[in-house]
């Protein structure tokens, strides 16, 4: 088992690494050829990174949409960041005073994320609108996030595992060392899940993370008349003529 | 019964459009207004009856298509579709970045006025979205049904069709998605998958060929214009006692004005045309339009396709440099204006900052004192503030007016100086000329304004079903205002607007002479010298 956990994970952190920096990579070169931002929209690059900020850490368009899937969604990351930031601990020693710092909110955040999640598969399921675009696939994306959620919460709370031999293990692997795993169901579970949203994550609807940086109506400066933006094919029909 | 704006082979003077009269088209039928608005609720393939005309071999030829569906059509549209990724990032970013949150289900026209669930923005994008998951994605190679993936079938295709001629590209629901997924932008990339098939829409295609043979959207030819030209000198002439002129094709002149070729005739655009000939000569600026660049309308960007956008934005240059013209200026139409600000420097130089011979050639020649290319709306404030203008606002008296933001204005482009500008410049104005000015429901203007109901491309006879039901969310908040306030003018600078709403506004129990041009009222309120 432990040599079992061992080879996913890392075959999971290769294909999480490798396959989102392809997509990155892939993202960065297609050119956008036109200038699309949704206006109103900044003027200079520094309001772009503004505009940016407002979107990625407080939703500000799903704000301005809904203020439910805001609610739970915001509810949903924002534990996610503190629960990634928590588990930090397992991955590095001495632990990093902030990281020490937030271990109690961290629990707490844990809980949050799963009340986010919860909400929002409830509005997957009872709203009329959002059942009717809903595919297999994202039931079993909130399935398999819940669980990781749940399983997690579980040992913290109800069957604790030994989490300084998981610690042991995540830092050996770090060290090409194969340490024993603890023998826990829950932990089991736990792991093949997250192992698991790592796989599928580079082709997945994950890709929003990233995705969302390369935008072009949220990316783009609105200075049309100001500078000519010219894509590499569409200069080569300039030089055609 | 033809359309304002469908070509006409001969139009030799202005005339106002015959009243639409409801009674004759059974099918066309216009929602009721809610009494608050509710949660639209589905009614699924609500507008499958929702279908345009195909554009015929001939029109798709001329515009280097395939005449029609040939076999192994399906892969060539596959391999389009693969081009497209490659050209376009939105496309690529926005086929992978939806996570089906429900942000956007209810906030575009036309699901609100048909309770058509593919008609909810993530569905349009997902007729296409499947499709990629299809042949793009490994999880929709390996398991189609779990991520909902579809093959490319004539089913899809005809969907396609269907559907994505029911979005006006008009971007609303980009301003909500939290990752700002434009559906504009995939509804572009697929009328421009089925143009290369040889499925195109003949409205839209048809004109295209107009303006690429004869200059302008109406197919109206340069003896045409001159002759509507001199009639709107001695009408103006005879109404005022000015001498106003409305040149055509002046070399040496300042402006160029591009304008779309409604202004020339139809009812009521051309009243802001003979408004933009009075600041011009109020102001005392040498100004012409062109016979060759003689539509601003472009519709290559309502089928995404950048060549063919390319080749009409051409004509324009072409038209500054024959004309020396020293300043560009755009008259009252919305998605020429966002194609004029966000895309013309790209396309075809007329901007500044150019570092390229092709740009520079034209970008030396132009006075960078004034933006290039200005909004017409942008001269006329810039005037007034300037002192340059007078005018008596109690002519506009009978009129309590209101402002509907056109949304490739709102959402595509700007106005002025700073974000947002797109917005007060068109007020500023209406507040200069009338006395009488009303706010519409804030849920219903700048940026989250809702379309007209015709625009991308939808302006045609046999879609009014839809365009009648897209029009709702508007006409209600015009409703509320008309009852509250008496409001009886809905001022707007988008010839599709104003096309649409004059068809429109009957259907639900307004008259057609409600909507109309800011230049219309400009020109209502202007005081020319030699009328003191």
């Amino acid at each position: 088992m432990n040599y079992l956990f061992a080879l996913l994970f890392y075959a999971a952190t290769l294909i999480f690494v490798g396959g989102v920096a392809y997509r990155v990579y892939d993202y960065a070169r297609t050119p956008a050829p036109l200038k699309i931002p949704t206006t109103p929209a900044p003027t200079t690059s520094g309001g772009v990174v503004f505009r940016m900020f407002r979107e990625v850490v407080f939703f500000e368009s799903l704000f301005k949409s809904n203020l439910w899937i805001w609610a739970l969604g915001w509810l949903f990351h924002v534990g996610l960041a503190l629960v990634l930031l928590r588990h930090l601990r397992y991955f590095t020693e001495p632990v990093n005073f902030i990281i020490a710092f937030i271990q109690p909110f961290g629990v707490y955040a844990g809980l949050a994320m799963a009340a986010g999640l919860a909400g929002l598969w409830a509005r997957r399921v009872l709203v009329e609108r959002i059942r009717y675009i809903s595919t297999p696939s994202d039931h079993l994306m909130l399935a398999l996030l819940l669980g990781i959620a749940i399983t997690g919460l579980l040992m913290k709370f109800v069957m604790h595992t030994d989490i300084v031999a998981v610690k042991t293990f995540f830092l050996g692997l770090m060290v090409f060392e194969i340490n024993p795993l603890p023998s826990h169901p829950g932990l089991y579970l736990h792991l093949s899940m997250v192992a698991l949203l790592m796989i599928i994550f580079p082709v997945s609807k994950l890709l929003h993370a990233p995705g969302v940086f390369f935008s072009p109506t949220r990316n783009q400066v609105d200075n049309p008349r100001e500078t000519r933006h010219l894509a590499p094919w569409a200069a080569k029909l300039e030089a055609k003529n | 019964m033809a359309d304002e704006t469908t070509p006409v082979a001969e139009v030799p003077k202005p005339a106002p459009a015959a009243p639409a009269k409801p009674a004759e088209k059974a099918k066309v039928v216009a929602p009721a207004f809610r009494d608050f608005s509710t949660i639209t609720a589905l009614t699924p393939d609500a507008m499958l009856g929702s279908n345009p005309y195909p554009a015929s071999v001939a029109h798709n030829e001329a515009l280097g298509f395939p005449g029609e569906l040939a076999e192994g059509w399906e892969q060539k549209a596959v391999a389009k579709m693969g081009d497209l990724l490659g050209k376009y990032r939105s496309l690529k970013v926005y086929m992978d970045a939806c996570v089906h949150c429900g942000a956007c289900t209810d906030k575009c026209h036309y699901f609100i006025g048909t309770g058509d669930p593919k008609n909810m923005p993530v569905a349009r994008q997902d007729l296409m979205r499947s499709v990629y998951r299809r042949y793009y994605t490994l999880p929709g190679k390996l398991f189609p049904k779990l991520v909902g993936a579809r093959d490319m079938s004539k089913d899809v295709l005809d969907d396609w069709f269907r559907y994505y001629n029911q979005c006006s590209e008009c971007r609303r629901c980009s301003v909500f998605c939290p990752y700002g997924i434009d559906t504009a932008e995939v509804t572009m990339a697929a009328k421009e998958i089925m143009d290369s098939v040889g499925v195109g829409h003949k409205y839209v295609n048809e004109i295209m060929g107009k303006v690429h043979k004869i200059g302008n959207n109406l197919g109206l030819p340069g003896p045409a214009l001159e002759n509507t030209l001199e009639g709107l000198e001695e009408d103006v002439l005879e109404d005022t006692g000015a001498a106003v002129k409305y040149p055509l094709d002046v070399k040496g002149a300042e402006v160029l004005l591009v304008t779309p070729s409604a202004d020339f005739f139809a009812e009521p655009h051309v009243d802001s045309l003979i408004g933009y000939g009075k600041v011009f000569h109020a102001a005392g600026i040498s100004w012409t339009l062109s016979s060759k660049a003689s539509e601003a309308g472009n519709f290559g960007m309502f089928i995404g396709n950048y060549d063919q956008m390319r080749k009409i934005a051409m004509r324009i240059r072409e038209a500054a440099l024959e004309l020396g013209v020293k300043r560009i200026v755009v008259g009252e139409c919305g998605h020429a204006w966002r194609i004029a600000y966000s895309f013309w420097n790209t396309l075809t130089g007329v901007g500044a900052g150019a570092n390229d011979p092709f740009a520079i050639e034209l970008q030396k020649q132009l006075d960078h004192n004034y933006k290039q290319p200005s909004h017409i709306c942008e001269v006329t404030w810039d005037l007034i503030q300037a002192g340059r203008l007078k005018f008596n606002k109690d002519a506009n008296d009978h009129r309590i007016v209101t402002f509907h933001d056109s949304c490739n204005v709102a959402r595509g482009s700007r106005m002025g100086d700073y974000a947002g500008g797109q917005f007060d410049i068109p007020r500023h104005i209406i507040k200069a000329v009338t006395n009488h000015y009303v706010e519409m429901s804030p849920d219903t203007t700048h940026e989250r304004t809702f379309c007209c109901g015709g625009g991308g491309g939808l302006l045609s006879d046999e879609l009014m079903d839809i365009r009648v039901k897209g029009a709702l969310p508007r006409m209600e908040a015009l409703k509320r205002i008309a009852d509250k306030n008496g409001v009886n003018f809905m001022a707007t600078i988008c010839a599709i607007c104003k096309a649409q709403f004059s068809k429109v506004l009957p259907y639900y129990g307004f008259k057609m002479s409600m909507v109309g041009g800011v230049h219309q009222l400009v020109s209502t309120a202007i005081v020319l010298d030699n009328e003191q």
